[in-house]
């Protein structure tokens, strides 16, 4: 032998059994520990090339800047790994399931995001004359199509840009119906276990808001509703399926009460998904409902939006519509604009937003929609339906299910902490569930159920994921009940452990401070 | 001076025609810790059982009502700068305000202490 | 179905563990009338990856794209060269496919993102504090309208004629419904802002006064003068930036005295997507946080000490406080609120000072030689990167005519004021770093040529 092992590499499996020591930059691995761009930026540092500027005098009105904004730069190389470290401290459906309640976290195909980034779509300006942007129109017109179809509605105004914002286009609507035959009602009615947005909607128009309450079953009284209904009353506003996961069976007696009482009703469409291609709300009486792209029609979330919430609406509420829309003569799409609705749509109650509405979310819901198609969006209910009703079945004698005896749920399983051990809370469960590996469901919602867990699975789950996420949230409930001390501390393995909300909450730091300033400002 | 209670958790103290109104300790607890408060300032005009303050935790918020109609004296400003007194002291240092009563019969709709701890064991 | 997981067998063993025989048993509450018993007729099935993507080519080459043509159009849209990594960065899964961060512990990275944003968004508008975004700068603007009623306990609303248009229609369609009272007027083709209605509308029943800045035709003008006036009565000045750009190059709103600044935040990082979706910037003084709309992102520490961030303030929020909320804002714009920061971090300070003089540069430089053409004249004493053209004739027709010859050359002021016959000859150009010198020849030729 010449040379025997002349770089001395001879692998070894070290102890196995040590404890983890603390590292010198506190990263641990793969999960890497990241500054703000304000402690590693500095004001001279560019990550972009441009051009010298030409010399010209300027005309600023003797307004130039001479202050310092204090904007940090970043190289492109330190710009992409910020962000890329920052990234890999989000959950997100691309990495595991994401069973929250009331969001519909499905899948977020990719050709949705390739369809929207064609330059005929994406770099096009809104106010480009309407001739050279009729592919654009033609989009929105095909969307439009749908919607109303899928809904059996008479109409659908497009420009909303969130459900929330859907919302408030229904009310409006609502109110500019009432306003036209000279009807001035002051009272909108909500269920107890709506959505925040739905009184916060109602005030926003400038209604009052009362409660309606719900039956042990966890539906809609239909008794005290009629009970409540008179010429104050300008609508209601009912999520259906509703947020306890249960389709309101009284929603034709419901809407036609209503009707006879001189009212509107509003459907909040949050949980679409579940009756998408099996129920056409227009057939319940609805006369307005939001559709939230970014949920049923899966628009992805972005880390909180953005949305995207048109609103179908009634042959009686069509005329209300807000400004502006698309509209097609025989082969050309035209913009119904403020100046040529006066002609044709001259009881439109206004303008909700800039332009036209949320385009890049148009394209990628109509992607979704196509290669769905009216067959594949009714296996969506379906398989939507039948995996929360596999999860509430395969949990009801783990954690308590309120209304499990109310029939099959829709697309939603709701559970509450009764049971669990004194001192332990849904909290814990959601902190328990994130150690293994799962966002949490939605917590402490709906109000009407104490320490409320709502798990939507949605339809883009496999039972191989539904089997183990039973097992791990039924391990975490079981240590609830038992009063698992470990629970309390969780989650251990996430990249930071509980935070303290009530110091952010009493003393709000909502922007970055140099640490001189920062003291001198306390 | 005699503390009287109500049902949505306040406590009074009243002395001559001038009362302390707070949160119960009850109340705090269930708050949870409370991370700011809005109390009404003098001059202001209260209706028994109508909007008097505003208490909130991280995730929950609640109105304070009056107990009893009066014209308030003074909000315990204190509360802006440490409103964790509410969750330490409720029915001391944590006091929401002061105010002059315009009609002392409507304490006597009010509960006692042994009333009110009745009240909340039922609860 | 390509996104579908669950096998036939799969459905069969998951009814029978539910105790179901079909899938129909789960759909037994709805009424019996209101069943579909198929797919919706009328509506095609569905259709494969290649089949969507194609349909979707034919539409989009019906477009007459930004990029491909010499363009000018602005009116609260820019169009602004974007870094390929910023649309890298927001493709990210972790990033594209999370939620509004409601589990701090796992939504860091988003949380960090926001609170950076904030930051950014505050500085640039020399204000103490920014929310984490709103829908779009005319729901913005809206909401701080709402703001100032609810700090000032007063309606009355003075907008500037120099508002762009539709925040002017979304604010007046808000108005029907609240008791506010809006008073707004209309634009004229001359260099003076109507800052001297305002002033002397100011009184003591004003909740806000609202400027944009540059203004709708490009104007820039000092704010101080109305801060000073609104204070003097106890009213708030609220600033509406459309183009943030502008703001590498003159004074913040805040830094004049602006109570409320809320923008458009698209032209940093968005592109121009037709509209939508866009993301609305908010700040304000710090007094004024527990009045503001939308979510907040606050520093804190997490059990172990470490630095964390996580939602705040949340109490003002629809979720929460239900009909006494600040609004009913849920889902905001998140993710162009990333790829807004993002692209403000590769600019940095001295990138957006550059970005900034590059625009104002080539702005003067196009106004120059378009204003040479026989009969047209350039209204603006003041601006950054746009500007307004007097025509010797109505500008909606030549627009289309410009298009003709696949120029795409400006706003006419008579498709945002199509009523206003004294606005009709506007034409409002805006000339940013992506307008090159033979775009703005092209663009004069055929200007003259269609006037001649």
């Amino acid at each position: 032998m010449n040379s025997i092992n002349q770089s001395g590499w001879k692998p070894e499996m070290g102890n196995a059994g040590d404890t983890a020591p603390a590292t010198y930059t506190g990263n641990k691995a793969l999960m890497l520990e990241e500054a703000l761009i304000f402690e590693i930026g500095t004001a001279g540092t560019t990550g972009v090339d441009l051009a010298d500027a030409p010399q010209v005098a300027s005309r600023l009105g003797n307004l130039e800047r001479h202050r310092d904004i204090g904007l940090p730069g970043l190289s492109e190389p330190e710009t992409v790994r910020h962000y890329t470290r920052l990234s890999r401290q989000n959950y997100a459906i691309d990495l595991g399931f994401f069973p929250l309640g009331s969001c519909t976290m499905k899948h977020n195909p990719r050709l949705n995001e390739k369809v929207a980034r064609m330059a005929g779509f994406a770099d096009v300006h809104p106010l480009q004359p309407v001739e050279t942007v009729q592919g654009a129109f033609a989009v929105i017109h095909e969307l439009a199509h749908w919607l109303v179809t899928l809904t059996g509605m008479k109409a659908v105004a497009m420009s909303p840009k969130a459900g929330a914002h859907g919302e408030l286009c229904g009310i409006l609507a609502i109110r500019a119906a009432l306003t036209a035959r000279g009807d001035a009602r002051s009272v909108i009615l909500c269920p107890e276990s709506a959505h925040g947005t739905n009184p916060a909607t109602a005030a926003f128009a400038g209604y009052a808001v009362e409660n309606i309450p719900a039956t042990s079953e966890g539906r809609v009284d239909l008794a005290a509703l009629k009970a409540r209904l008179g010429p104050d009353v300008a609508g209601v506003m009912i999520t259906n399926p509703n947020t306890c996961g249960l389709f309101e069976r009284d929603m034709r007696e419901i809407s036609d009460a209503v009707h006879a009482a001189g009212g509107y009703v509003y459907c909040d469409g949050a949980n679409f998904n579940a009756i998408v291609g099996r129920v056409r709300p227009g057939d319940l009486g609805v006369d307005a409902m939001h559709i939230n792209l970014h949920k049923t029609f899966s628009t992805p979330h972005g880390g909180g939006g953005p949305g995207s919430g048109p609103v179908v609406l009634s042959e009686a509420l069509a005329p209300y519509a807000p400004l502006p829309f698309v509209d097609k003569d025989k082969d050309h799409y035209r913009l119904v604009e403020e100046e040529t609705a006066g002609e044709h749509h001259g009881s439109s109650f206004g303008r909700m937003v800039a332009f036209h509405g949320q385009m890049g979310m148009f394209t990628r819901a109509l992607s979704y929609i196509m290669s769905h198609g009216a067959d594949g969006l009714r296996q969506v209910a379906e398989d939507a339906v039948l995996n929360a009703n596999y999860i509430l079945r395969s949990l009801e004698d783990v954690l308590e299910a309120p209304f499990a005896h109310s029939g099959p749920c829709m697309h939603e399983a709701l559970f509450s902490d009764n049971g669990l051990a004194e001192g332990f809370s849904t909290l814990d469960i959601a902190k328990g569930l994130i150690d293994e590996g799962y966002h949490p469901m939605t917590v402490y919602f709906p109000l009407v159920v104490h320490g409320a867990m709502l798990v939507e699975p949605t339809e883009t789950e496999s039972k191989a994921t539904l089997d183990q996420f039973i097992g791990a949230l039924g391990r975490v409930a079981e240590r609830a009940k038992a009063g698992d001390p470990s629970l309390k501390s969780a989650p251990h393995y996430a990249p930071r452990r509980r935070l303290d909300e009530t110091q952010a909450a009493r003393k709000p730091v909502l922007v970055w401070r140099e640490p001189e300033q920062a003291v001198a400002a306390e | 001076m005699t503390r009287y209670f109500t049902e949505d958790h306040e406590w009074i103290d009243v002395d001559g025609d001038s009362a302390t109104v707070g949160i119960t300790h009850y109340a705090q607890s269930q708050l949870g810790d409370i991370v700011f408060a809005e109390v009404p300032t003098a001059g202001a005009t209260l209706k028994k059982g109508g909007d008097a303050a505003v208490v909130e935790s991280v995730k929950a918020a609640s109105d304070v009502y009056a107990p009893v109609s009066g014209t308030v004296i003074e909000g315990n400003n204190a509360l802006e700068g440490d409103p964790a007194l509410v969750n330490s002291d409720p029915e001391g240092e944590g006091w929401f305000f002061k105010l002059t009563l315009s009609d002392s019969s409507e304490l006597d709709s009010l509960m006692d202490a042994a009333a009110y701890q009745a009240f909340v064991d039922g609860l | 179905m390509r996104y579908l997981p669950l096998t036939p067998s799969d459905r069969q063993a998951m009814l029978g563990v539910i105790g179901a025989k079909s899938i129909d048993d789960l759909f037994c509450d709805v009424p019996a009338a209101a069943r579909l018993d198929g797919p919706i007729r009328g509506l095609p099935n569905h259709a494969s990856e290649m089949a969507v993507e194609r349909h979707f080519s034919e539409l989009a080459r019906q477009n007459m794209t930004a990029s491909h043509h010499p363009f000018f159009l602005g009116a609260g849209a820019y169009k602004h060269h974007v870094p390929a990594s910023v649309d890298h960065i927001i493709q990210r899964g972790e990033f594209l496919t999370a939620y509004t961060p409601y589990q701090p512990e796992i939504a860091q990275g988003t949380l960090q993102m926001l609170f950076e944003f904030q930051t950014q968004v505050a500085r640039l508008f020399g204000c103490d504090v920014a929310n984490a975004s709103m829908y779009d700068g005319s729901t913005a603007c809206w909401e701080a309208i709402g703001m100032a009623g609810r700090i000032t306990k007063r309606t009355k609303a003075l907008l500037s004629s120099g508002l762009h248009p539709h925040y002017v229609s979304v604010a007046k369609t808000m108005a029907q419904y609240t008791g506010d009272t809006l008073d707004t007027s209309l634009p004229e083709l001359s260099a003076q802002t109507d800052s001297a209605r305002l002033l002397a509308a100011i009184d003591g029943e004003t909740s806000c006064v609202v400027v944009q800045y540059p203004d709708i035709l490009g104007r820039i003008e000092d704010l101080s003068v109305i801060a000073a006036k609104a204070h003097a009565h106890g009213a708030l000045l609220i600033a509406v930036v459309t183009e943030p750009v502008a703001l590498g190059a003159i004074k913040a709103p805040g830094d004049m005295g602006a109570d409320i600044v809320v923008g458009e935040g698209q032209s940093l990082g968005v592109g121009l997507q037709f509209g939508g979706p866009y993301v609305g910037l908010f700040a304000c003084k710090e007094k004024f946080v527990r009045q503001m709309p939308g979510r907040l992102c606050g520093e804190t520490v997490d059990a172990q000490g470490k630095r964390g961030f996580v939602l705040t303030l949340s109490t003002r929020e629809q979720h929460i406080r239900r009909e006494k909320a600040t609004s009913n804002i849920c889902t905001n714009s998140g993710l162009c609120a990333l790829a807004f920061s993002v692209h403000l971090t590769l600019l940095g300070e001295k990138g957006l000072r550059g970005l900034a003089q590059l625009n104002h540069a080539l702005a003067v430089q196009a106004a120059d030689r378009l204003s040479q053409i026989p009969g047209v004249a350039l209204v603006n004493d003041s601006f950054f990167n746009e500007f307004t053209l007097k025509l010797p004739k109505e500008a909606r027709p030549v627009v289309r005519a410009l298009a003709d010859r696949k120029i795409l050359g400006g706003v006419s002021l008579g498709r945002l004021y199509p009523n206003a016959d004294a606005l009709s000859n506007g034409l409002l150009v805006a000339v940013t770093e992506t307008a090159t010198s033979a775009d703005v020849e092209t663009f004069a030729v055929a200007l003259q040529e269609i006037l001649a």
